[in-house]
């Protein structure tokens, strides 16, 4: 099945900029990404990576300035409303009228579309009953996202972009939201979301693509990310920290050391006994008995921060 | 020619289009009509402007009553007060909260929200007409019937060509300046704008740039055409000018994020 979503080369300018003496400026050089039906792949970035723009590109929302994007095989810049009426969207900012109560609100939304979702068993699955009564303005940033979330399903679409979803959600709606999305994904929607937390990213996504300055830095399923390499049993990292001042150790080529903060270390790439031995061998030689001391396999955090530390020490 | 199958018609895609438009057009009406600053400002001041206006001798040497002299100034301030300043500031904190931006990734889209603002400003204006006329009609308010046909055409036309300049300004400044702005020039256009008095009031040296304004084009050929039933083709002329260019300035610089 083709995917439902490519994205090659991606091109974004925005500006100009009165500060920059009106010059444009570049803020995304060139994303791809694909994602297929039945997946959820995210994009995941810091703050100003350019996640929130790759979407609006993909949502027909923004004018490229270069590279393609197919959404089910159109182009979404002008898109008919029989491809808009295939994709559901939400937005970060929830682009909810203040003014209005949430069902009226999602009824409005609704007889938008051919076909349109059932809209109490939405409401009821994701408690919007319990504020049905105050208007958005006074909702809190969690029953905002509830709502928007249920505006972009309310179309009943195949493709879903969900702009940071979890943003001020608390653990319980977390979960109901988690909940719904892994339903969505098992009945077959293409689920593109954004998310800056890490957690998220590996709990909720198929296949991950980090970006960082409105690149490609990283993409892989979460397996793949947080492993060296395929054929090697999983990696684990290494934390301690210390108060004597050490000498640097002579280890394997592939224990990278990466002091945290002053006294904070951390070792990736432990694979072996052997790996391990060589570190408290480290240790004894030194003299060294660490205050504290975890081991636990690499997360996509561990997989961000390197990638982060290494574009670091490019600048 | 019907033929024999049975297959009900599916709804074709200008069907679709035209039912969004229509329940976008509903939703807008009913979100003007519901909020409280705006029936302030597209009927209460437009009521008061027509009590004001006939109690008081400022227009006595326009028409043969006072009612018949204000009524028609005050329709075209319902123009201004819906179109220009009512919708416009609605639009710009649309514009702020990405109401607009969520609309716009529906079926509905942009095209179909501007229609439906379009049918919304309209279709509030059209209960404008019916009180403030209904006001006027009241007091003795008694129009020239010749003048009726082109006083229709020249409530949409401001209509237009005032929704096309508040999409302007609520697309490219900040909701607190459309605020300001499209308040400001409600009040400067009703006093001096060619809206409530006729453009001749104006200072000899300003009544060259007062004639070309949008609102002296909207409320002098109002007056003509309900108070001495004459069509003031040059009104026409202007506003559709000004249709045409607030539209294409709205279209190239209206900022959607």
């Amino acid at each position: 099945m083709s995917p439902s979503l490519v994205i090659e080369d991606l091109l974004k300018d925005f500006g100009p900029v009165p500060a920059l003496d009106g010059r444009m400026v570049r803020v995304l050089h060139g994303i791809s990404l694909t994602a297929h039906a039945g997946t959820v792949t995210t994009l995941l970035g810091s703050n100003g990576a350019g996640k929130s723009t790759t979407l609006g590109c993909a949502q027909g929302l923004l004018k490229t300035n270069g590279g393609s994007v197919r959404l089910l095989g159109e182009d979404p810049f002008g898109a008919s409303p029989a491809l808009r009426s295939r994709v559901g969207v939400m937005l970060q900012d929830g682009g909810l009228p203040p003014s209005l109560r949430p069902i009226p609100l999602l009824e409005h939304v609704a007889s938008m579309y051919e076909r349109p979702a059932d809209i109490n068993s939405l409401i009821e699955r994701l408690g919007i009953n319990e504020f049905s009564t105050t208007s958005i303005r006074r909702l809190s940033g969690g029953q905002k996202q509830r709502v928007a979330l249920a505006a972009a399903l309310a179309g009943n679409p195949e493709v879903i972009f969900l702009d940071e979803p979890s943003a001020g959600l608390d653990p319980q709606s977390r979960q109901v939201v988690f909940d719904l999305i892994g339903e969505l994904r098992e009945a077959g929607l293409c689920i593109v979301l954004t998310t800056h937390l890490m957690e998220d990213a590996q709990r909720l996504s198929d296949y991950v693509y980090i970006i960082d300055d409105g690149r490609n830095v990283a993409q892989g399923t979460v397996a793949e990310l947080t492993a060296h390499a395929a054929n090697e049993s999983p990696a684990q990292a290494v934390t301690f920290s210390a108060t004597a001042a050490m000498a640097l150790p002579v280890l394997p080529e592939h224990l990278q050391l990466i002091e945290s903060k002053p006294g904070h270390y951390r070792f990736d790439g432990v694979r072996s006994a052997a790996d391990l031995a060589a570190l408290t061998g480290w240790w004894s030689s030194e003299g060294i008995l660490p205050n504290s001391l975890t081991m636990q396999p690499r997360t996509l955090e561990d997989v961000f921060l390197e990638i982060a530390d290494k574009g670091n020490h490019a600048n | 020619m019907r033929t024999s199958t049975q297959r009900p018609p599916a709804p074709s895609n200008a069907q679709g289009t035209i039912k969004r438009i229509m329940l976008q057009g509903r939703y807008e009406t009913l979100g003007m009509l519901s909020n409280g600053e705006q029936l302030i400002v597209a009927a209460v001041l437009p009521m008061l402007a027509l009590i004001g206006l006939v109690l008081t001798d400022l227009l006595s040497d326009v028409a043969d009553s006072a009612v018949n002299a204000a009524t028609p100034g005050v329709l075209a301030l319902c123009v201004v007060s819906t179109a220009f300043t009512g919708q416009g500031i609605a639009t710009g904190f649309d514009r702020r909260y990405g109401v607009l931006r969520f609309l716009s990734t529906t079926p509905l889209g942009r095209t179909g929200l501007i229609y439906g603002k379009v049918i919304a400003v309209l279709t509030v204006l059209f209960l404008q007409v019916v009180v403030i006329g209904g006001l006027a009609a009241f007091m003795g308010w008694r129009p020239a019937p010749a003048g009726i046909p082109a006083a229709i055409v020249l409530l949409i036309l401001g209509a237009t060509a005032f929704t096309a300049l508040g999409l302007l300004v609520a697309g490219t400044v900040r909701p607190e300046a459309t605020l300001a702005i499209t308040n400001l020039a409600w009040v400067l256009l009703a006093a001096t704008g060619g809206i409530l008095f006729p453009s001749t009031r104006a200072p000899d040296y300003l009544q060259p740039f007062v004639d070309l304004l949008p609102s002296a084009a909207l409320g002098d050929s109002l007056r003509a055409a309900l108070i001495s039933g004459t069509t003031s083709v040059s009104g026409i002329l202007i506003l559709l000018a000004w249709t045409i260019i607030a539209g294409f300035a709205a279209t190239r610089w209206f900022k959607w994020n």
